[in-house]
């Protein structure tokens, strides 16, 4: 039993492929339509609209206007309480154009079988993620970004494990999965096993991040190869996006995965048929399921795909640097209540019963002001910036931003005027540790929904947050408390990104990898709901102007 | 004399071999006597319980399918076998061949066949259920397709499948029997006198643990493991996609298709299926409680219900029917059937009782009495303008 064992069948998936060869997507509505109806699932189609903030450079849209067409396999006999999907998004040219036909013959052929106790959704979304947001706030009436979309038609009960296909070649070297989702959500560990277990059996090399596993775990070379897989995933994780068109799944708590077919130069290569057999494979197990795919992990980092690090590993190192804080915060705390005896200044002892913590509340509150310019700003003033410069509107966006984010350097010296007790030493404790404090709940609440954001932050800022004082040399600390900062700290993830994927940039390609990684960001932001945006903006920069005012503090 | 004498002494050398004959027969047709009542059972029955649910768990299902069947076949009737199934697996969504259940991988024996009879189905096999068909305690209602009708002349196979550990058994995902539990349920069918010899055969992990703490006599215990031990399953098949078969009772299933209702096997032999090399864990068996010798104790004792028929070639002469004495002065009487509903009292109903409202004259008495008290407070005076 399998899709081999028919040969009409086997014949009848390459002619689908060989035709399809030629791009089709740009969507053709009524010819999926049809062949969907002549495979004997039940078709709906849904049309959606969305006008971005901004344009969108990178794939070069700024109206968007779609349809998603999708058929429902019913199950012969079970009620339609449970549902799967097996997605392949249609992007225009050649970048997916086999995964259509893969899953129209898998559709065929599932249709002919009667084992199936689930219902499973065969959905062709446009426009990627953009198709996939409206698709699943339609199924699950929800509409949380604004998007304008027509309702569905035809639902299928709650989806238990989605899919999703992108295949650019009839033949593949190997399969590659994709775990990360929207704010670094994964799906269950069980889903990663599952596509590993099937490599395994059907013989197909399987990698993770683009990269094969190694067997020498014991030499230098092995070791560090998987670093940095891991790495990658880090990086991958921190950004917050959705790295397929899965990750929009996993905030309904459905367990989803893209598995991406990648034709590179080697000698050995699997055919559709294969490919179609491990997902037959995959999905008669996600149909045997019981109950949603809760046993294994949430939360873990896979430096290979035989092998994972779970959060119980990879938390104490992010206690450990909490911690820091902590003990710094502690420490000032000892220090405010016992003031030293001074000898110099009579006057700072009458000051110091005046300071308290209100009056941290003025750098706070300007701190904050700064940090929700830099989050309205960029979008807001884009016209007006267009009128003003020669730029596009992506780049008056972008430059906006970092315009903002340079501007608030320069605060320090205009909001001594502001408060009471400047240049006092009780003055400074305070707000230090009201930002230590800060800092440190910060990074806890994000280390917990995102681990690899909150633990590349807190290896960037926890260092000056505990050393920054009025006291230190002010140049260099300067100069190092702006390398640490957030932007910079992109800025070289930029860098090490494409260093590890083995694609090095030169420093101009750099930047402007920098400036789209930081649209992209605020577009993620407007488009799906991502959080790090934000979060950078209004609450670690924040942050980080405090240290900067606490630097300058005399 | 002498002749005579030598007459006399080959009389009773006739007499003697005559006497000899006559005796040897009798103890011929005493043996055959003997061991026509030997076991002391007249008749046989089988509780079957298959305790786990999911599609996951089909081999437990295809388990106690084919213990039913071997049952079956060695001829218990369906009206002496109390089937408990947990879960429909002929019927689950997820079986490729619907209405068949599998114990052989490609398919080669569908035990599930035409006339399964299941007493206990779904959510029906429960701890509660299972202890009331041991000890009969079930509510009147009760079919006599569910009861275990045994008598104290009774053989009673049980047969246990499932998931187990040291000393339970799980029951459908959410409760668990005890030894303990079982050992008591035993020893209350004893007191009632509701067996006659028991044999117990239990497929779980750890299944030992559950005949360890049994205490009442004539009881039979075979477990596929001993504590500690996992009982395993036998082989996936692979277009199912399940695991069809427990390895304890596919070697037991084996055996029993080799007996037939007239061998001769006995226990020994039972004792010997699946030793370790094939099932991996180490079968074990309780005969202590056992009156008999196993060795003595045939196969088809317990798993089938032979009838002991003997054959006569005398004829037998019936005597006269006894006649009616009254037959002609008899009335008859007719019979009818008394109503089920009380239609004439439907009928001629009497009125529905309304809501009591006092007479109306009693609210107009009211009115005058609150009247009299206002006039006899405020001065009679007044009552007099009125009058």
């Amino acid at each position: 039993m399998g899709l081999l064992s028919d040969p009409n069948r086997r014949r009848a998936l390459i002619s689908l492929l060989t035709r399809l060869n030629a791009p089709i997507c740009g969507m053709p509505v009524d010819w999926l339509v049809k062949t969907m109806q002549a495979r004997g699932l039940e078709v709906f189609t849904q049309r959606f609209s969305r006008t971005l903030p901004f344009p969108d450079e990178n794939n070069e849209r700024y109206i968007v206007e779609g349809t998603n067409v999708y058929g429902i396999l019913r199950a012969p006999r079970a009620p339609r309480t449970e549902a799967l999907v097996l997605s392949a998004p249609c992007s225009p040219g050649d970048d997916n154009n086999q995964a259509v036909g893969l899953l129209l013959g898998l559709a065929h052929y599932f249709r002919n079988q009667v084992f199936w106790a689930k219902d499973i959704i065969f959905l062709v979304n446009e426009h990627d993620l953009i198709g996939m947001q409206a698709w699943l706030e339609g199924y699950h009436h929800t509409n949380t970004t604004g998007m304008d979309w027509s309702p569905l038609q035809g639902r299928g009960g709650s989806i238990q494990a989605a899919l999703s296909l992108e295949l650019s070649s009839d033949v593949v070297t190997s399969l590659d999965i994709v775990l990360e989702g929207l704010n670094g959500q994964l799906p269950n560990l069980d889903l990663a096993n599952l596509f590993y277990a099937f490599c395994q059996k059907i013989g197909v090399l399987c990698t993770i991040q683009g990269r094969i596993q190694r067997n020498d775990w014991d030499s230098v070379s092995g070791y560090s190869h998987a670093v940095q897989t891991m790495m990658l995933m880090v990086m991958k994780q921190a950004s917050g996006r959705s790295w397929g068109d899965h990750g929009l799944f996993l905030r309904y708590h459905i367990e989803a995965a893209t598995i991406k077919g990648i034709n590179s130069f080697r000698q050995y290569k699997t055919d559709a048929t294969t490919v179609g057999r491990l997902l037959e494979g995959m999905y008669r197990k996600l149909n045997n399921l019981l109950e949603r795919l809760h046993q294994s992990y949430f939360f873990y980092l896979m430096p290979s795909l035989s092998h994972f690090v779970s959060i119980g590993y990879y938390m104490p190192a992010f206690g450990l640097l909490a911690v820091i804080l902590l003990l710094r915060a502690l420490d000032l705390w000892v220090q405010l209540a016992t003031p030293p005896s001074r000898n110099e200044d009579g006057v700072a002892d009458i000051e110091q019963s005046s300071t308290g913590v209100l009056s941290v509340l003025t750098p706070l509150v300007i701190s904050h002001l700064t940090g929700a310019a830099l989050y309205m700003l960029p979008v807001r003033f884009q016209e007006m910036a267009v009128e003003h410069f020669q730029v596009s509107e992506t780049e008056a966006v972008v430059l906006t931003a970092i315009a903002v984010y340079t501007g608030g350097l320069a605060l320090p010296h205009n909001t001594h005027r502001l408060i009471s007790g400047e240049g006092t030493e009780q003055g400074w404790r305070v707000l230090k540790l009201v930002a230590v404090l800060y800092l440190a709940v910060l990074l806890g609440c994000t280390a917990l929904i995102n681990f690899s954001l909150g633990f590349i932050l807190a290896l960037t800022l926890v260092p000056v947050a505990s050393f920054v004082t009025p006291h230190v040399p002010k140049l260099l600390s300067a100069v190092v408390l702006v390398i640490l900062s957030p932007a910079f700290t992109l800025l070289f993830s930029v860098f090490i990104f494409q260093e590890l994927q083995e694609m090095p940039v030169s420093f101009q390609d750099g930047w402007m990898l920098y400036l789209s990684v930081i649209s992209q960001g605020i577009l993620d932001h407007y488009l799906y709901g991502s959080l790090v945006y934000p979060l950078i903006a209004l609450m670690v920069y924040p942050c980080w102007l405090l240290f900067w005012n606490i630097l300058f503090w005399k | 004399m002498s002749a005579l004498l030598k007459r006399s002494c080959s009389h009773n050398m006739l007499a003697a071999i005559i006497m000899l004959i006559f005796i040897c027969f009798c103890v011929h047709f005493q043996n055959t006597a003997g061991q026509f009542f030997s076991s002391g059972h007249t008749n046989n029955w089988a509780v079957l319980v298959c305790t786990s649910r999911f599609w996951f768990n089909y081999r437990h299902v295809a388990n106690t399918l084919s213990v039913y069947r071997s049952v079956k076949r060695l001829g218990i009737p369906d009206s002496h076998i109390v089937l408990m199934l947990a879960d429909d697996m002929a019927c689950n969504h997820r079986n490729p061949k619907p209405a068949t259940v599998f114990s052989h991988r490609n398919m080669e024996l569908n035990v599930y066949g035409d006339d399964v009879e299941v007493d206990y189905r779904g959510y029906e096999v429960t701890v509660e259920n299972f202890l009331r068909v041991l000890t009969g305690r079930l509510p009147p209602s009760t079919p006599r397709s569910k009861r275990l009708l045994s008598d104290d002349r009774s053989n009673i196979l049980i047969y246990l499948t499932g998931h187990g550990g040291n000393g339970f058994l799980k029951f459908q995902d959410s409760e668990e029997i005890s030894n303990v539990e079982l050992a008591d349920a035993f020893e209350q069918m004893w007191q009632k006198r509701r067996y006659n010899e028991l044999l117990f055969i239990i497929d779980t992990c750890q299944g030992a643990s559950m005949y360890e703490r049994f205490y009442s006599p004539n009881i039979m215990a075979l477990a596929s493991s001993q504590v500690g031990e996992d009982s395993l399953s036998h082989q996936p098949d692979l277009a199912i996609g399940v695991h069809l078969m427990d390895r304890y009772t596919f070697y037991l299933l084996e055996f029993l298709e080799d007996i037939h209702p007239a061998s001769k096997s006995n226990m020994n032999d039972l004792f010997k299926v699946c030793p370790k090399s094939q099932c991996v864990s180490t079968p074990g068996h309780r005969t202590d409680l056992f009156l008999r010798d196993p060795g003595s104790v045939l196969i088809t004792d317990f798993f089938g219900s032979v009838r002991k028929v003997e054959i006569t070639m005398e004829a037998i002469h019936l005597t006269d029917p006894i006649l009616h004495p009254m037959s002609e002065e008899v009335q008859e009487k007719t019979y009818s059937y008394v109503d089920q509903l009380p239609v004439s009292e439907i009928i001629h109903q009497k009125p529905k009782q309304k809501d009591w409202h006092p007479p109306d004259g009693f609210i107009l008495g009211l009115w005058t009495l609150i009247l009299l008290v206002f006039f006899k407070t405020y001065g009679i005076k007044h009552l007099k303008h009125i009058f």
